[in-house]
């Protein structure tokens, strides 16, 4: 039968006989990433072999550099572990970005295949045709053993781009449009396609793929198609393209005009059902505005928080925290001269790491503080305090909110060239 | 001994989408695992750790544990608990169960069938949950049986020490 993205990769993966949704399959895992928080809790250290040294990367990343002496300890078993079994791929401090970042700048995840890894928005891959999503620890202890996991092929809602995306429309308002629209999406794979994805930098894709853990979805997935291909180019020029079939089978097939998506955000809770147009929350008073995360702490993110906040200042009583997503990003947004801007205009710039968006460390939230987050997660209590509220928005939005000191549209900013 | 897949227990009875951030707090996952139980549910019910009792089942509503692959599931077996039953859980979360031990079971509907307080009989494998309290039975969704055996097992990790892959700890 015809095969969704999702059935195709994991057919592919899992010796290439025909699946459909419900089966479960058995698949080898191409790249298998563990991550500093891991060594913390995790039998790693106990690992007799690991089944290849070369299909697994290790990434300081969620508490670097570490806060607490557990941290450090962590940090230590890390640098063991990676010693120990040989593992070159091993992002220590220096050389590091949030998993999810580094996985996409090193072209660990490559179209039509299976990746793995210990964190909830590891479906971020998905934007290269990966079949990639959130794994609990002791099952990615298991991969590192093996090289192996199961999957079950989930039904798909796929998502039919038409028209264009406007420039101040960041990824992020794409998917709270969606999660907005049509809610969860528990046990199902989500799939981008259509004429409209020609609009969709790699930039948006990775943004959109990531937030897809927020509405429950197994697997969020893109087609490789030129733009993807031509990213790939110096990590994964190996890289074919990867499309569905025609006339395959969805469980819905949603049309989203990107010529009607504005800046949205995303109301303190939860995304799902839960986001509108920047419109009706404006004027909200923010305590503390964050850009950063896996989902938006790219270079272009910190280009449009920098054009943003050129020439302005944040507000008196508001704060702004940048993170860069790696100290790979961290070093290109030092040469192009955003950070400078962004520090000029009064925003903090951290060390890459993924502190403020999991409220572990550098930006945590004290009870009946208001934030706007570009970071993946607003449940409550998710960056400090559970008497906290967490809005959630694009780059462009919380700039624009953190030099107004209350929640804002962008296009309503005097100087901003669109 | 005991089948961990037949749990008998008192209902704690939790909403539509409690997220794993609610059931183990980011700034917790620098504690022990005994401590960071302490935690669970601060954001919602904190008072909640020190009521459960072992053996007890926790009883949620959709999508139950949307978010993080955190291992929660360690900390409600620190507290005793003997299974979840959900009307449809967050597959990541699912999966985070079994792997680690802990009985759980999709029964549609069932957190507005159930009181709080009620004592439950929970047949994982059998896909069944009898409400003892009024002698109703629900039918559930039975979890593969290469599930349900990693379960009975005491999740993966026992099934690593035992095939060699991870040295047992002493
Ligand atoms: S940035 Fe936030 S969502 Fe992304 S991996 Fe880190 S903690 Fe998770």
């Amino acid at each position: 039968m015809p095969d969704t993205l999702i059935a195709k990769v994991l057919r592919g993966a899992s010796g290439g006989g025909p699946v459909e949704p419900g089966d479960i399959v058995v698949c080898d895992v191409e790249m298998t990433v563990l991550l500093d928080l891991q060594f913390g809790h995790d039998r790693l250290g106990d690992v007799v072999a690991v089944h290849d040294p070369d299909k697994i990367a290790v990434v300081m990343d969620h508490a670097v550099p570490a806060p607490s002496i557990r941290d450090a300890e962590s940090g230590r078993r890390a640098r063991a572990f990676a010693a120990a079994h040989g593992i070159s791929r091993f992002f220590d401090i220096g050389n590091h970005g949030i998993v999810h970042q580094v996985i996409a700048e090193q072209g660990l995840a490559r179209p039509g295949t299976v990746l793995a890894c210990t964190d909830s928005h590891t479906c971020a891959a998905g934007a290269f045709g990966a079949a990639a999503r959130g794994l609990g620890p002791a099952e990615v202890l298991q991969i590192v053993c093996t090289g192996r996991t199961w999957h079950q092929v989930p039904p798909t809602y796929r998502y039919e781009l038409t028209g264009a995306k406007h420039p101040w429309v960041n990824g992020k308002d794409v998917f709270l449009h969606v999660a907005g629209a049509y809610g969860e999406a528990t046990g199902h794979a989500l799939e981008f396609g259509g004429p409209g994805l020609a609009t969709v930098p790699m930039s948006d894709r990775r943004t959109i793929a990531t937030q897809g853990a927020e509405v429950g979805a197994d697997f969020t997935i893109f087609p490789a198609d030129r733009i993807c291909l031509d990213h790939l180019s110096a990590t994964a020029p190996e890289a074919t393209p990867l499309e569905p079939d025609e006339g395959a089978a969805y469980a819905a097939v949603r049309t989203v005009d990107l010529d009607q998506v504005s800046p949205m955000v995303a109301l303190p809770g939860t995304v799902i059902g839960n986001a509108g147009p920047v419109g009706d929350v404006a004027g909200t008073k923010v305590d503390q505005a964050f850009i950063g995360s896996c989902a938006n702490g790219q270079l272009t993110d910190l280009e449009t928080a920098a054009r943003v906040l050129k020439g302005h200042r944040v507000a008196s009583g508001t704060r702004l925290i940048v993170t860069p997503a790696s100290q790979r990003i961290y070093a290109q947004a030092s040469r192009l001269g955003y950070l400078a801007d962004l520090v000029e205009a009064g925003a903090t710039v951290t060390n890459p790491t993924c502190g403020a968006c999991f409220g572990y460390h550098m930006g945590v939230l004290a009870a009946g503080e208001v934030c706007i987050t570009a970071s993946t997660r607003n449940f409550k209590g998710r960056m400090g305090s559970p008497d906290a509220e967490v809005y959630m928005a694009s780059p462009a939005t919380v700039a624009v909110s953190a030099i107004r000191g209350v929640i804002s549209d962008v296009r309503e900013l005097d100087g901003v060239p669109a | 001994m005991t089948d961990p897949l037949l749990v008998e227990g008192r209902a704690w009875v939790f909403g539509d989408e409690v997220n794993t951030d609610d059931m183990y707090p980011g700034f917790a996952m620098r504690l022990p695992v005994a401590e960071a139980a302490r935690h669970m549910f601060d954001a919602s019910r904190p008072d909640w750790p020190g009521l459960v009792e072992p053996g007890d089942i926790v009883v949620g509503g959709r999508n139950f544990g949307l978010g993080s692959s955190r291992p929660v599931a360690l900390l409600f077996r620190e507290l005793g608990v003997g299974a979840l039953v959900a009307e449809r859980f967050n597959t990541l979360f699912l999966r985070n169960c079994v792997n680690y031990g802990l009985p759980a079971l999709t029964v549609p509907g069932i957190a507005g069938a159930v009181r709080e307080g009620d004592r439950l009989r929970v047949d994982v494998r059998a896909g069944e949950l009898t409400d003892l309290a009024t002698g109703t039975t629900h039918a559930g969704t039975p979890l593969p049986d290469f599930l349900a055996d990693i379960i009975q097992a005491g999740g993966l990790i026992p099934r690593l020490e035992a095939s060699g892959h991870l040295r047992p700890t002493l």
